[in-house]
């Protein structure tokens, strides 16, 4: 597999009289075509961490490459053209004046030629689903359609690398699934590499690789079972406990003995149904 | 709050003036406010409240939104229009009293002041009601161009109106968010005196400046994430098409303005 994102031993400072830095000496890898969620209570520097992919901070020391390219002061349109950002609040992101434009704006930056410009719009649009809400203004859409209109604009754009700064945080559990299934969608049509941070279990469950932030420094990192194994403790680590988990830990309070290994939803049914034809 | 701004609000609509080049009539507008200080006589007034009314009939919009745009300026023009008469001097008088004499001139004068402010209000008002504000910026934005050959910075001009004018309904939401958000803390709006009404607004003006940083800062991130990097080399998404129509229409005006001229005494 190839790698797309490297960073090593980045340390960053938000200001220089900080006590502690934002970031310390973090180090990773994302792999072409991986989904790779980030967790972290808040504070712990996942959003920083982020923002210094694209070049949107410069850190203190530390290297970082994205596809190939160091990221330095010549690089940073190029890589910026390969990676595409959600951000967290949807009304604060959306530039254009009605959905379309917003979508054009990112093609805009790059010169694109008009003709292909109307195409792009329109295809990217149409992945989303938010076609017939083209000519629509901001101020008319819900939560969840603006998250779209901003996946569509990078959609648009054919960035290699998508990134999800909590980009459902602020969405209704609707509006919340509405975005990832787009994401999932997308992600596999376009081959892309997907770097989301968030809190939401569901989406640190659709990851393939999950990594644990704390106080600017990368603590822990595995495969969602993995993680979600550690049960009690994802609350400190920023996450709600998956609903298996929950399930498991009131049966524990009423006496009875489950299984300690991570298990899904179905996997919990499962093991309901054999226990009790069990018994 | 947003329904009773009735000035600067589009009307959705398909009718001849709807499908006019932005350009067009942002252009006539400008003229029809100079030309209709050529006017000075019964007859050129005629003139030009035939050519108003003729066009805010092809909007094919309720009149009623046109009038709604003259009330919150009834005031103030009855205002001008009573000075207007009151203290135009003339030959012919009709009344005196005191100080006070109304005179068949200074009659006139009133009736065409008065004339004059509803004409420019229609006729920005057939602008507005049928223009997007987006489509209004890409016409500002191509009648500044030739002013960039003076160093005006016109890309980041247009960009500021539209993203201001994006921005509207979502601070006005916010506006009313917060408004009602410190009414369930005990803050009167728009009561008492007025230093007292002014005290009022401090916890809505502070909030709402600190939320603007915020969204500009926000906003900026995103739009540089995106690949934002000043007005160089970008291309546009947005075109105007100049048609037929809009030939028409200028001719039209200049056609206005020879009869004006034609007319004036």
């Amino acid at each position: 597999m190839t790698e797309i994102i490297r960073l090593d031993n980045i340390t960053y400072k938000y200001d220089d009289e900080d006590q502690r830095p934002a970031l310390q000496d973090v180090s990773f890898s994302i792999n072409k075509g991986e989904w790779v969620a980030i967790i972290g209570p808040n504070g712990s520097g996942k959003s920083t961490l982020a923002k210094t992919i694209n070049g949107l901070i410069d850190p203190d020391s530390g290297e970082v490459k994205v596809g190939g390219l160091m990221l330095n002061e010549k690089n940073v349109w190029s890589i910026r053209e390969m990676v595409g950002m959600v951000f967290q609040n949807p009304d604060n992101q959306f530039v254009g004046s009605t959905v379309q434009d917003d979508v054009a704006f990112g093609l805009e930056n790059l010169g694109i030629p008009r003709d292909e410009m109307i195409d792009r719009v329109r295809n990217a649009l149409d992945k989303v689903n938010m076609l017939e809400f083209a000519e629509r203004e901001p101020a008319r859409l819900s939560g969840g359609q603006k998250q779209r209109v901003a996946i569509a604009g990078i959609v648009a754009l054919r960035p290699a690398i998508m990134i999800l700064d909590e980009a459902t945080s602020m969405l209704d559990p609707q509006g919340r699934e509405e975005v990832l299934r787009t994401v999932k969608e997308v992600k596999e049509e376009e081959h892309l590499s997907v770097l989301s941070i968030t809190h939401d279990i569901d989406e640190a469950a659709a990851a393939t690789r999950i990594l644990v932030m704390k106080d600017g420094k990368m603590i822990q990192e595995g495969s969602p079972e993995t993680i979600f194994s550690y049960g009690e403790q994802l609350v400190e680590m920023g996450l709600d406990l998956p609903f298996p988990e929950r399930l498991k830990a009131s049966l524990k309070k009423q006496g009875l003995s489950v299984p300690d290994d991570y298990l899904t939803e179905e996997g919990m049914v499962d093991w309901l149904w054999t226990s009790i034809s069990r018994m | 709050m947003m329904d009773k701004l009735i000035f600067g609000r589009y009307i959705p609509g398909d009718s001849l003036i709807h499908r006019l080049d932005p350009r067009t009539k942002l252009l006539g507008a400008i003229w029809f406010i100079i030309i209709i200080f050529l006017a000075n006589n019964w007859i050129s007034y005629v003139a030009m409240v035939a050519f108003v009314l003729a066009a805010v009939k092809l909007t094919q919009i309720n009149p009623k939104f046109f009038i709604n745009g003259v009330k919150p300026l009834i005031w103030l023009i009855l205002f001008t229009v009573v000075l207007q008469i009151l203290f135009t001097s003339g030959q012919t008088i009709w009344f005196r009293f005191g100080p006070v004499v109304i005179s068949e001139e200074g009659l006139l004068n009133g009736v065409f002041i008065f004339l004059r402010f509803v004409l420019i209000i229609f006729m920005s008002t057939i602008l507005t009601l049928t223009t997007m504000p987006l489509s209004l910026t890409d016409a500002i934005e191509f009648l500044l161009r030739p002013f960039a050959a003076i160093k005006l910075p016109v890309h980041e001009i247009a960009l500021m109106l539209s993203i201001a004018l994006r921005f509207v309904p979502t601070l006005m939401d916010e506006t009313e968010k917060i408004m009602n958000a410190q009414r369930a803390r005990g803050i009167d709006f728009g009561e008492g005196n007025i230093y007292e009404q002014m005290k009022a607004i401090v916890p809505l003006l502070i909030p709402l400046f600190v939320s603007s940083f915020n969204r500009a800062e926000e906003l900026a991130t995103a739009m540089e994430a995106r690949g934002y990097k000043g007005g160089e080399g970008r291309t546009k998404y947005r075109q105007l098409a100049w048609s037929g129509r809009d030939t028409a229409v200028m001719v039209t005006f200049a056609l206005l303005s020879v009869l004006l001229f034609v007319l004036r005494t």
